[in-house]
């Protein structure tokens, strides 16, 4: 059967596809027919989330290497769409394309460092951790330096920067949870952690792949079918990815005449929502550039050492596989980026040009007030208009809203049917979903492979390993559902952290110890306690502790100062210690061959 | 034998660095060279886009994506190469 499956897939994920747009017609069909925007709403998400976790009990296992790497079979395609989902969270959902609306050139290195890490995982680590044949980034540590000291250094790191995250994601799938079922906050949290564990807790790595898959086809669909729509409404031609330059222009042209960068006069009774003040694309160089750099590094390091996206790797069955699952993980990435900024420019294009019908900066306050999609969002605050200089016209200083929107109301700003809104729904919880799922399976695995089997308890019998997994699993998820709920995510989860801290701790560790033979277990340890400490005592100084950034290097680029910090000890420690005895040495070679067996037995 | 197995995975790996090397050198003119120098660039266009903005939105990404299958064609040819595939 199990083979059968695998044989499969092309079948079973494309008779999920047709089923999933049946499904979407079907409910557009009840829209029709007069069913609410509410019903249509919970329906897209209960059914969505209840077919992952179907698919999470079908794939229900009690083999080792089926529970941490998915029995090592998983086809590059798919790994690549399951890695896709992994990464995509729901903020690159939600949050992406707002940002660009707002950040202008500054926010484009998160699209160039998100995308562009990949070419470090796929040069510099996947092939090599897959030829390894571990089960967790901390394996790898563990093994190719010895010791449990250098193994429980790289758990440290693992949990600190997925946890980092993965508050950020519960967060995020209990917000859309709660908003689509109509239950409080607090309440939506705890029901998207169940939908989270669901999905992994009885099959690990195997259910989180094949779900990640499904939920990766929602997500993308979801993002690509509202943009296309919109872009046939308004004109744009079919896909607008490659003609929306002239919209670029246009808002270049419009921006002087609308008085952007005008301070806000009034101040919103909320937080959170925000006038629009920086220009679309407007490099000032020098700082400017400086800036976009050190941000772009920060991500793209971060991704080559994040363990949730490197322990896919570990999936395939060859390294040649490997390499190939890094580049179609790009691809499928890549249809989400780079339709973020055709969607964020369109947006702005659709709300400030005076030629468009839909434009409202510019228009009578009166009859923007009375739109029906501003109603609705200044209903939750998410949006907020005020008249400051009663002049009876919307100006731009005027209009203050949350960056999310640009995902969520733009279905309704062009007016498209509320089914498309509810797709979207569906897409920004399986994005947070995939990314929860994947973290709390890299800190559970980490915690139960590495801490409890590798350094506690080495005689432990499978089954218990794989009881006390999946104990572990549902208490970080419970505490990060409970970290989640207490809302101090606007605090804790800025999710670039998660990269800067992973960059500062195991960047260097990782690379040096597959491209550096010389790199030993005392400068690998003093690379990841260095780094790390150096990295989270700037983000503490940096951010509460009151000090000036240095060359602009601030809270959201501290994994510069961690990494550098990192990079001297472990060069500088491995030069004042012995070289590796010949057995590491002989290793490493061995790392470098695709060929062969891997270094560690099928079952460890 | 084992002398010319040892030459053999040299070989290999001599050419697999250097073949990182290289997509290295490219990933960064496009990852830093080019949104680096965004403001000059803009001075051009390409399909109706400034060209300093099209790289950072799309250019440097369909880049990225290309490079990674083309260096794993070329990784391929030369684990072929030396017998060392493992398929």
């Amino acid at each position: 059967m199990k083979g059968s499956f695998i044989d499969n897939l092309g079948r079973v994920y494309g008779m999920y596809t047709g089923g999933f747009l049946v499904f979407v017609l079907l409910m557009a069909l009840l829209e029709q027919m007069g069913v609410g925007a509410d019903t249509i709403g919970i329906l897209f998400v209960a059914f969505t989330i209840a077919i992952y976790a179907l698919i999470g009990w079908l794939s229900r296992t009690m083999q080792v290497d089926a529970y941490y790497v998915a029995g090592r079979e998983v086809p590059a395609v798919y790994n690549g769409m399951a890695t896709a989902a992994d990464w995509m969270s729901g903020a690159s959902f939600v949050a992406l394309a707002g940002g660009i609306y707002f950040g202008g050139y500054g926010y484009l290195g998160f699209i160039i460092g998100w995308t562009g890490g990949y070419v470090l995982v796929n040069s510099l680590m996947a092939p090599y951790l897959r030829k390894f044949g571990c089960y967790t980034v901390p394996d790898f540590i563990g093994t190719r330096y010895g010791g449990n000291l250098a193994r429980f250094c790289a758990v440290v790191v693992l949990v600190l920067a997925s946890f980092t995250y993965v508050t950020a994601q519960i967060n995020a799938s209990g917000t859309i949870a709660a908003r689509a079922l109509h239950i409080p906050f607090e309440a939506g949290v705890w029901f998207g952690l169940l939908g989270i564990l669901l999905c992994s807790m009885l099959g690990g790595m195997r259910a989180v792949t094949w779900t990640q898959v499904a939920q990766y086809i929602v997500l993308i669909i979801a993002y690509l079918v509202p943009v296309f729509w919109m872009s046939n409404k308004q004109g744009f031609g079919l896909i607008p990815h490659f003609t929306y330059g002239d919209a670029v222009q246009r808002i270049q042209e419009l921006e002087p005449l609308i008085g952007l960068g005008t301070a806000a006069i009034d101040k919103p009774p909320f937080g959170g929502v925000g006038i629009l003040s920086t220009p679309h694309f407007a490099p000032g160089g020098g700082m400017d550039s400086w800036k976009f750099a050190t941000l772009a590094a920060c991500m793209m390091m971060g991704t080559a050492s994040l363990p949730h996206i490197l322990m896919r790797y570990f999936t395939t069955p060859s390294v040649r596989d490997a390499r190939r699952s890094v580049a179609w993980s790009l691809l499928f990435i890549f249809l989400l980026y780079f339709t973020a900024p055709a969607l964020a420019t369109l947006t702005k294009l659709q709300l400030i040009d005076p030629n468009l019908a839909t434009s409202i900066i510019g228009r009578s306050f009166e009859e923007v007030q009375n739109l029906a999609w501003v109603k609705n969002w200044s209903s939750v605050n998410m949006l907020y208009i005020v008249d400051s200089n009663k002049d009876g016209l919307l100006q731009l200083n005027e209009f203050f809203m949350r960056a999310d929107i640009v995902v969520l109301a733009t279905p309704e700003i062009a007016g498209l049917p509320y089914v498309i809104s509810g797709l979207v729904a569906a897409g920004g919880m399986a994005a947070a979903m995939s990314t929860a799922d994947g973290l709390l399976l890299a800190i559970a695995n980490a915690l139960s492979h590495d801490l409890y089997y590798k350094i506690i308890d080495p005689k432990a019998e499978t089954r218990k390993r794989l009881i006390v997994a999946r104990v572990l699993l549902i208490g970080i998820g419970a505490a990060g559902a409970a970290v989640a709920s207490m809302r101090l995510t606007g605090i804790l989860g800025a999710v670039a952290w998660a990269f800067d801290f992973a960059m500062s701790g195991l960047f260097f560790p990782l690379v040096l110890g597959i491209w550096w033979k010389r790199a030993n277990r005392a400068g690998a340890i003093a690379g990841m306690v260095v780094g790390l400490g150096a990295g989270t005592l700037y983000l503490y100084m940096v951010r509460w502790g009151g000090m000036e950034p240095w060359m602009g290097i601030d809270h959201l680029r501290f994994g510069i100062i961690g990494a550098s910090a990192s990079l001297i000890a472990m060069v500088v420690v491995t030069l004042m210690t012995p070289e590796p005895d010949a057995e590491t040495q002989a290793m490493v070679d061995e790392v470098r061959v695709p060929s062969g067996d891997a270094i560690l037995g099928k079952e460890h | 034998m084992a002398d010319n197995i040892n030459e053999i995975r040299q070989q290999h790996w001599k050419k697999t660095r250097n073949l990182t090397i290289g997509v290295l050198i490219v990933w960064f003119i496009f990852a830093f060279l080019l949104p680096w120098n965004a403001a000059s660039l803009n001075s051009m266009s390409f399909i109706g886009f400034p060209l300093g903005y099209y790289f950072c939105v799309q250019g440097s990404l369909i880049v990225f994506v290309a490079l990674i299958f083309l260096q794993n064609k070329m990784q391929d040819k030369i684990d072929d190469e030396a017998g060392l595939s493992g398929e």
